[in-house]
């Protein structure tokens, strides 16, 4: 075999058994180094005739090239090799938990009052607010329900002590101020406490309401069906939900109408509605005669022990983290 | 109201059964709340009647009674009623027959004797809970008749939630007129005979209050057979209406007011003196109920009264002196028409309840006294025996009835399609609606049982509710789109209750009342807004804060052996009554409030556990305010809080809020183990977001340089921030400590802080003497301001 050959079979087989970076480089320089086996024959090329030194010195080159090219393989392999073994030691157990700050949650309520809002807000419904401590004329009086009307007996108030205030019982009063506030057409959404004198599984002293309120020129009873029959539909996330309307009284309301929605197997109230009382649009000084209304309010808990399946209202008010966790 | 449907059906009966009337009512806002069996299924029972009676050869406690129930011959029946006796009637349970709860009856020996059936009681047939022996029969009972037929036993009672308009329903004649004008039948005539006088002994009657009671009609009865007692029939009636059958003349007046809606009252007649007068209590004048109670009289009450003084509070009750008894013999019978302003709210005013202010307060006939009395007296004077005397009347002319008008247009646009003339005034006809019409409006003459028709709205409802809510079409309504006003301060993404639950808290929702020990020792506030009616003590004051709430919530978590609670509410308080705002909530104000207890983290692996302290708590208070700055000053005046370790927070100098950790005393007597921390913030204290103008990032290089300075323990960090702060050192953009040292190198009482210092212009890069002198103008304002010294 040529010597050269020779010389080139041994630098690649050598640097192929070569494991270790250093020993690598130090290989090279015995091969490729200034004194180097290759580098000396270079060298050797400059006494010869220029015919010949034409013809090794290719020769010398391209083995030259051949043993670098082995070289950086061998060079690229050992730093891949280290990579990977970089990479293994690294691993992580992925399936370790997380670390570091959880997140907390909204009360089943709540969550159920924006998705209210939402859907209202849908169709332009404006979010309005009030007090809770209220005066006999927002809960009573405004909403036509004179002193002595039977039918404040339908609710049972509480009132403050050494003053003509009381816990509002409903949350209509809030669609008085926004009128007195706001001149139509308006629609509005409002959500909040209120409170009667009663405690037991499906009732709370303290309990939510959402109350929804639309004034304008051209509204009626067909569209006040539209819209809760809709909004029913959309919170329960059922199409086919079917929805009922049954004459009733409230004082603020003319008519008035029970809001029922099949559930099971029965027929299940949910809320109240109405054409809004032309006294009650008098009262904010709203002519009846060119604005109509329609209001329609739902318990809100009412609303989440339907939707998320709690038998018990007390359930909300015990606020138990296990329970309320599950609504995160 | 709860009645027999048979009764009514003897009235009006529509076709189609029970179900088919219940939604009937129920579709037309006569909502029926309960539908129940007057007595649960049965078969085989027949009216017996016990012809012989002889002791049981074997056992003491049983007798052998020999029945007749019309068959060829009595039967044999082993009976151990007490009230078992000869002559006796009572239902009897032949051989096949199936009682309630599915007892077969087949021949039995008892006690070597046999007994082909068996002798009931009334809680066997389930038609009372109690079983005082037999069911006694009246003595002119069928013998053999089937007992449930006889006693009609297969009427059901149905219960209305009667809204307070339709008062006109209390009564079955009332809801007949509702059942035939809602399905079209007919009311049958019920045939009515007034008794003629038949002695002309009268109590002279004066009304004084004219407008308060418009018709007052008076009739003497005397011969009452005190021994007479109510018959089945109307007992059945009464009693499936709910109420307690008490003498056969309280039970008459009721069955009247039941039967036509007509309260009525009778006086013993031996217990008055002298003429009736109707008028307005004197204040201070007082009367003994028939419950017992007292009545505090005033001229808001209209009274009956007689030479003694009140009788009875008109439409309300009446007194005990005057009631009828099991001894008397003449009454003085009130029939009258009381209107509802006068009777309204006078009931629940003395704390009693009454079926006839029930009545009177929602509004009755004014046409019915007459129609009344005449059907009390024919029942007097057939049940009771008793003779009439001729009725003394004190009317006033009825007042008009009123009209009111009824527009096509207008009804067509409030229920949102059009009806029609010629339906508008089938309608009105079926309801009894007196009209005249006149092009595409009707004028309707009110009737006089009808106390909600006032305006065209009520019509209104009528028309629809009559035509059918379901009929009316569900329209998707039409509106101009207007975009409602929407500022950066209510965008969603940011509100701060929205980035406290992101932060590891969970909402809570705590009742707005709390125990007035929390409110006194925990809020401090000696003076709450106390309820009136209170459910329970624990409920009695309005909060002033959210803390007690929250507390109330750990603790109860803490007994669930929770190890960690992170909550907040949202919620208002409520400071006191005052009230300036036009909105009514300056006194009432919204706030948020957090609680953070246990573990700065959840337990979890590879960080050290640690107890939350007071600036984890601070940094998630400033992450959810951001962007406003947050400052705390330390503020000792909180009852329940660390005085030490609890701070007024502001925000662009206003006040907002608090934060701390609550008060060790507390800690240990809630045996907490740690103490939480807690904030509450006023959400409407906030300055509202603005939208900013947005700065480019500053192209030349920002640099840091650090500094550790001694101080004294008590300086401040807010000291420092403030000395440095102002007057502003030029190019010196934000100083942030990052560490604190105590201890050895450091002189006792004293710490060292570490500052780091960003230093930058926005338009050229720094050289270091300038940089330098910024580090030096800091450490002379420090040196200065709180005699810090260069950590060595």
């Amino acid at each position: 075999m040529d010597p050269l050959d020779t010389l080139q079979a041994e630098a690649v087989a050598e640097f192929a058994a070569i494991d270790d970076p250093d020993l690598l480089e130090q290989t090279k320089a015995r091969f490729l180094g200034k004194q180097g086996l290759i580098t000396e024959r270079m060298k050797a090329l400059g006494g010869m005739e220029p015919e010949a030194r034409k013809v090794e010195g290719a020769r010398i080159n391209r083995v030259k090239t051949a043993v670098e090219d082995a070289l950086n393989a061998r060079r690229e392999a050992l730093r891949e090799a280290a990579l990977a073994r970089q990479l293994a030691a690294e691993a992580l157990d992925v399936s370790l938990p997380g670390r570091g700050t959880g997140s907390g949650g909204w009360h089943p309520v709540t969550r159920v009052r924006e998705r209210v809002c939402e859907l209202f807000a849908g169709i332009g419904f404006e979010v309005a607010d009030g007090p809770e401590i209220e005066t006999d004329f927002f809960n009573f009086t405004a909403l036509n329900t004179p002193d002595d009307h039977p039918a404040r007996s339908m609710h049972d108030t509480f009132y403050i002590e050494g003053s003509d205030r009381l816990l509002r019982t409903h949350t209509s009063p809030i669609q008085v101020r926004y009128m007195q506030a706001n001149r139509p057409p308006l629609r509005i959404v409002a959500p909040g406490r209120v409170y009667r004198v009663d405690s037991d599984a499906t009732h709370s002293p303290m309990f939510h309401q959402i109350e929804g309120l639309w004034v304008d020129r051209d509204v009626s009873f067909a569209d006040l069906k539209g819209v809760v029959t809709q909004f029913l539909q959309r919170f329960f996330e059922r199409e086919d939900l079917q929805v009922r309307f049954r004459p009733s009284f409230f004082p603020f309301t003319e008519p008035s109408a029970e809001i029922d929605m099949a559930w099971g197997d029965r027929w299940l109230e949910i809320g109240g509605c109405g054409m809004v009382h032309p006294n009650v649009l008098r009262h904010v000084d709203i002519d009846p005669e060119a604005f109509r209304g329609f209001a329609f309010g739902f318990g809100i808990d009412r609303l989440a022990m339907l939707r998320y399946g709690v038998r018990d209202l007390r359930l909300f008010y015990e606020n138990d983290l296990r329970f309320l966790r599950e609504f995160v | 109201m709860k009645f027999s449907e048979t009764w009514l059906r003897q009235w009006v009966s529509p076709q189609g059964g029970t179900e088919a009337l219940a939604d009937l009512l129920t579709m037309a806002g006569l909502e029926v709340e309960s539908l129940e069996p007057a007595a649960p299924g049965f078969s085989g029972v027949v009216v017996g009647e016990i012809v012989a009676i002889a002791p049981h050869p074997d056992a003491d406690r049983l007798r052998v009674c020999q029945v007749a129930c019309g068959a060829d011959k009595p039967l044999t029946i082993v009976c151990g009623a007490p009230n078992a006796a000869l002559g006796l009637k009572a239902p009897l349970a032949v051989v096949g027959a199936k009682l309630p709860g599915g007892m077969e009856i087949g021949t039995a020996k008892m006690r070597g004797v046999e007994s082909s059936g068996m002798l009931c009681s009334a809680k066997e047939l389930g038609v009372s809970a109690e079983a005082a022996g037999l069911l006694e029969l009246p003595a002119d009972a069928p013998v053999g008749a089937d007992v449930r037929q006889y006693l009609d036993l297969a009427d059901t009672v149905i219960e209305l939630k009667l809204t307070p308009n339709r008062g006109d329903c209390l009564s079955i004649a009332g809801l007949a007129r509702e059942v035939a004008a809602l399905s079209g039948e007919r009311v049958e005539a019920m045939p009515l005979q007034d008794p003629p006088a038949t002695h002309q002994a009268v109590r002279g009657v004066s009304v004084e209050s004219v407008a308060d009671c418009p018709a007052y009609l008076g009739r003497v009865f005397t011969g009452i057979d005190p021994t007479a007692r109510t018959p089945l029939w109307m007992r059945r009636r009464i009693e499936r209406a709910g109420q307690r059958c008490v003498s056969l003349l309280v039970d008459i007046t009721n069955y009247v007011m039941l039967e036509l809606g007509q309260p009525l009252h009778a006086f013993d007649l031996a217990h008055l003196q002298g003429d009736i007068r109707v008028r307005r209590a004197v204040a201070g004048e007082t009367l003994t109920l028939l419950t017992g109670s007292p009545a505090a009289l005033d001229p808001s009450f209209l009274v009956i009264s007689d030479a003694n003084g009140p009788q009875a509070v008109a439409g309300v009750m009446g007194g005990a002196h005057s009631a009828v008894s099991d001894a008397t013999t003449a009454v003085f019978l009130e029939s009258a028409h009381f209107v509802p302003g006068v009777i309204a709210g006078r009931a629940r005013r003395l704390n009693v309840s009454s079926e006839a202010a029930h009545r009177f307060e929602r509004g009755v006939d004014p046409t019915l006294p007459e129609r009344a009395m005449a059907r009390a007296s024919q029942l007097l004077v057939e049940l009771a025996g008793a003779t009439a005397g001729p009725v003394t009347a004190a009317c006033a002319a009825l007042p008009p009835r009123a009209t009111v008008r009824l527009r096509e247009a207008r009804a067509d646009a409030v229920i949102g399609v059009c009806l029609g003339g010629k339906a508008i005034t089938g309608i009105l006809d079926r309801l009894g609606l007196a009209h005249q019409r006149n092009g595409e409006a009707w004028t309707v003459t009110v009737p006089p049982h009808r106390f909600d028709l006032a305006i065209e709205e009520d019509l209104i409802e009528e028309l629809v509710r009559v035509h059918g809510y379901q009929q009316v079409p569900v329209r998707a309504p039409r509106a101009s789109l207007d975009m409602p006003p929407r500022g950066e301060s209510v965008l969603k993404l940011a509100s701060p209750a929205a980035r406290l639950a992101l932060r590891d808290y969970q909402e809570v929702i705590t009742y707005s009342f709390i125990d007035e020990t929390d409110e006194t020792d925990l809020h401090g506030n000696p003076a709450p807004v106390r309820l009136a009616n209170p459910i329970a003590r624990q409920m009695a004051v309005m909060r002033s804060s959210l803390l007690a709430g929250l507390l109330g919530v750990l603790r109860g978590n803490v007994a669930h052996r929770q190890p960690r609670v992170r909550i907040f509410e949202r919620g208002r308080v409520f400071l006191g009554l005052e009230e300036r705002a036009a909105d009514g909530t300056a006194m009432q104000p919204e706030r948020l409030g957090g609680l953070a207890w246990g573990g700065a983290t959840d337990e979890q692996w590879g960080t050290p556990a640690r107890p939350v302290d007071f600036f984890d708590a601070k940094a998630d208070l400033e992450a959810l305010l951001a962007p406003h700055a947050l400052a705390a000053e330390p503020w000792a005046g909180h009852a329940a809080l660390h005085p030490g370790r609890a701070a007024r927070l502001y925000v662009e100098g206003r006040d907002i809020g608090w934060i701390g950790e609550l008060h060790p005393r507390h800690v240990q007597a809630m045996e907490l183990g740690r103490a939480p921390v807690m904030f509450e913030i006023d959400l409407g204290a906030l300055p509202r977001v603005a939208a900013r103008e947005a700065l480019a990032p500053a192209r030349t290089p920002a640099v840091r340089r650090d500094l550790a300075v001694v101080v004294e323990e008590a300086v401040q960090w807010r000291q420092i921030a403030s000395a440095i702060a102002s007057p502003a050192i030029d190019h010196l953009t934000e100083i942030v400590p990052f560490d604190i040292y105590r201890g050895q190198g450091i002189e006792s009482g004293k710490k060292s802080l570490a500052i780091a210092m960003t230093i930058q212009d926005t338009r050229k890069t720094l050289t270091d003497n300038e940089i330098e002198a910024v580090v030096n103008a800091v450490v002379e304002r420090l040196a200065s301001a709180v005699g810090a010294s260069l950590r060595q």
